[in-house]
């Protein structure tokens, strides 16, 4: 397993020093594959590396910037596109991290815009959107009609001129989800960033962060988002947050996201059984960035389906998926 | 992984895993002249996988992935393994190369100046390419052309010419045997084999050379030479280049150096020996 080597690199980037070549190709292989490779290449910084490892690393760091900079851009254009509705808009995860300047963003991977918005302004948000150039990308009616029924968010859309993904959520966990975290509250409290564009408080930031991980979803790309919530950690109040999370439900996934992060990338945590059950599908990822463990990652597969919805209504999403030909494995 | 192998290609090195024995063994034959690479820490890591669960040993298939990857690229069957190991090493420099821009083009070198060629698939820029590098031109690469970024320089980037269809008996017919890779026969492109490219090619891989001309070839029609306004020329390479958007200003200015300062031409043609004649003939003529 090479996933362990990468946390080591993040948490303590001076001990790359000793790595041989088979030892780097490890490290980058299992980097890229997580989408931390920005983010490795920014803790180990200027730091003496072999001669053919700097420009991966200088590589790794400029796409980070132009990550960055196309994520603002969209946020730029998703805030004039809505700036007619007189609400806020919060950004989330990766975009809020860099236009922010917050240390989760440094040589952050960034994929798709993410927004948080009212409910009750959902609609008016999908016309601005659709009126201003984006489209959907679903053109299956289940999944749409899925979506909107029981997901936190819109069917994805895309913005035809720039290629780049939008999701527009109302809440922070699907509709089916246990916990129901309270997202009138997070927008009330959202800090602003510039005069449009807002994001979370810093507590709420980790309450998103660590439903998003343990509550929702198979782990996949965890390393990446227990990352984020390490270094979002970074000055918080431990009570403030603790009452925070209580609030929206959250507090055991919020404790456990803390003892994760502290054992992975910090200064260590007792875990419990199931700590350790998770860190293992966290780590599962070899010396040539391929996932392993198979069985664990199915099994946590099943598990966030379980999450996102009651046994009956399970049942008959995975009937109709799989009559659609869709297979997990 | 099960098999491995490192190479160095131009300024690129790859380290090649496959869960078969067979696409390793081809290409350590194809590629025993390529230096082995000073330094083991490889630039991109390919991955040569069973397409699924049974797919290692029952109707073998491979998945082409690494570093970078493409979620829906069609699976290969492993007879055709050194084809998907070329096309795997293809996509880490078409996804992941930030140190040139990267042109899709082929291009030769003679007296330190470069010809580069551009063109879709089947416009026969690959087998004037390797004609080209059998008659006194240095083959620099039949599928990427390194655009420096600092320098305005192409650099090379010579993996095996891959060869399809009708081109295959056209080099057959004039290189030694031993550099010819096996026939493989109804790949999605046709037929294909590989051909290494000769000593020459080989040995100065590193050396890059300035750019003179630029060629638009288009095989299949009447003779004929038209000029390409730069504004054209622009355009076309932006739609050539896998990385230019990543790369941001610098593959602007690169790119808009390269286009005020190398004269462009579109050629047609019906043969080999007239595309040859027309590019030597161009290549005398002052620009």
């Amino acid at each position: 397993m090479s996933a362990p080597l990468l946390v080591r690199s993040l948490r303590d980037p001076g001990s790359v020093a000793t790595l041989d070549a088979q030892g780097w190709n490890a490290l980058i292989a299992a980097a890229r594959a997580e989408r931390l490779i920005g983010t490795l290449a920014f803790r180990i910084g200027k730091r003496t590396v072999p001669g053919a490892v700097r420009p991966i690393l200088d590589d790794a760091r400029l796409d980070a910037d132009r990550e960055a900079r196309q994520a603002l851009w969209e946020a730029d254009r998703a805030a004039e596109a809505l700036a007619g509705l007189d609400m806020p808009v919060v950004l989330l995860k990766g975009t809020a991290y860099a236009a922010a300047g917050l240390r989760a963003g440094q040589g952050r991977f960034i994929g798709d815009l993410d927004i948080l918005v009212p409910r009750e302004a959902m609609d008016p948000v999908e016309q601005a959107l659709l009126h201003a150039g984006w489209e959907w990308v679903k053109d299956d009616p289940y999944d749409d009609a899925y979506y909107r029924q029981w997901m936190h968010e819109l069917p994805p859309m895309i913005h035809a001129g720039r290629d780049r993904m939008i999701d527009v959520h109302h809440t922070v966990l699907p509709l089916t989800a246990r916990q129901t975290p309270d997202a009138a509250a997070m927008i009330a409290d959202a800090v602003p960033i510039t005069n449009e564009l807002c994001m979370l408080s810093p507590e709420d930031r980790i309450c998103h962060a660590a439903a998003h991980l343990l509550a929702d979803g198979d782990l996949a790309g965890g390393l990446r988002n227990l990352w984020d919530i390490y270094c979002l950690l970074d000055g918080v109040d431990a009570a403030a947050l603790d009452e925070r999370a209580a609030r929206h439900g959250l507090r055991p996934h919020v404790r456990q996201a803390k003892r994760l992060a502290a054992a992975l990338y910090g200064k260590g945590a007792r875990l419990t059984a199931w700590d350790r059950i998770v860190a293992a599908r966290l780590l599962a990822r070899d010396g040539w960035g391929r996932e392993r463990r198979k069985l664990l990652r199915f099994a946590f597969y099943l598990r966030s389906h379980w999450l996102r919805m009651p046994p009956a209504m399970l049942a008959r999403h995975l009937f109709t998926k799989w009559r659609k030909g869709h297979r997990p494995v | 992984m099960k098999h491995a192998l490192s190479l160095k290609i131009g300024p690129a090195t790859f380290r090649i895993g496959s869960a078969w024995r067979q696409p390793v063994e081809a290409l350590a034959a194809l590629y025993a002249d390529y230096p082995a690479p000073s330094v083991e820490v490889a630039d991109f890591t390919v991955r040569l996988e069973p397409a699924g669960p049974l797919r290692r040993w029952l109707r073998p298939s491979i998945f082409i992935t690494g570093d970078h990857g493409l979620a829906d690229a069609a699976p290969m069957s492993l007879s055709h393994g050194l084809l998907a190991a070329e096309m795997g090493m293809n996509l880490q420099m078409a996804l992941g190369w930030r140190r040139h821009l990267l042109l899709h083009a082929s291009s030769v070198e003679k007296d330190g100046r470069a010809l580069v060629m551009t063109g879709e698939s089947g416009s026969g820029k690959s087998t004037l390419a390797a004609q080209l590098g059998e008659r006194g031109w240095r083959l620099m690469g039949d599928e990427f052309a390194l655009l420096d970024l600092a320098t305005g320089m192409v650099f090379p980037f010579p993996r095996l010419v891959s060869l399809k269809n009708r081109a295959i008996d056209v080099l057959a017919a004039e290189v030694r045997e031993d550099r010819m890779g096996p026939l493989l026969a109804g790949t999605a492109k046709g037929d294909i084999r590989h051909l290494v490219p000769n000593g020459d090619a080989i040995r100065r891989m590193d050396k890059g050379a300035m750019p003179a001309l630029l060629l638009f070839p288009r095989f299949g029609h009447q003779t004929d030479v038209r000029a390409v306004g730069q504004g054209e020329v622009f355009m076309r390479l932006t739609q050539a280049s896998t990385n230019y958007v990543a790369l941001g200003e610098p593959g602007f200015d690169a790119l808009t150096h390269f286009v005020r300062n190398v004269p462009a031409r579109a050629i047609d043609f019906s043969s080999g020996e007239e595309a040859i004649a027309l590019v030597e003939r161009l290549w005398e003529e002052p620009a």
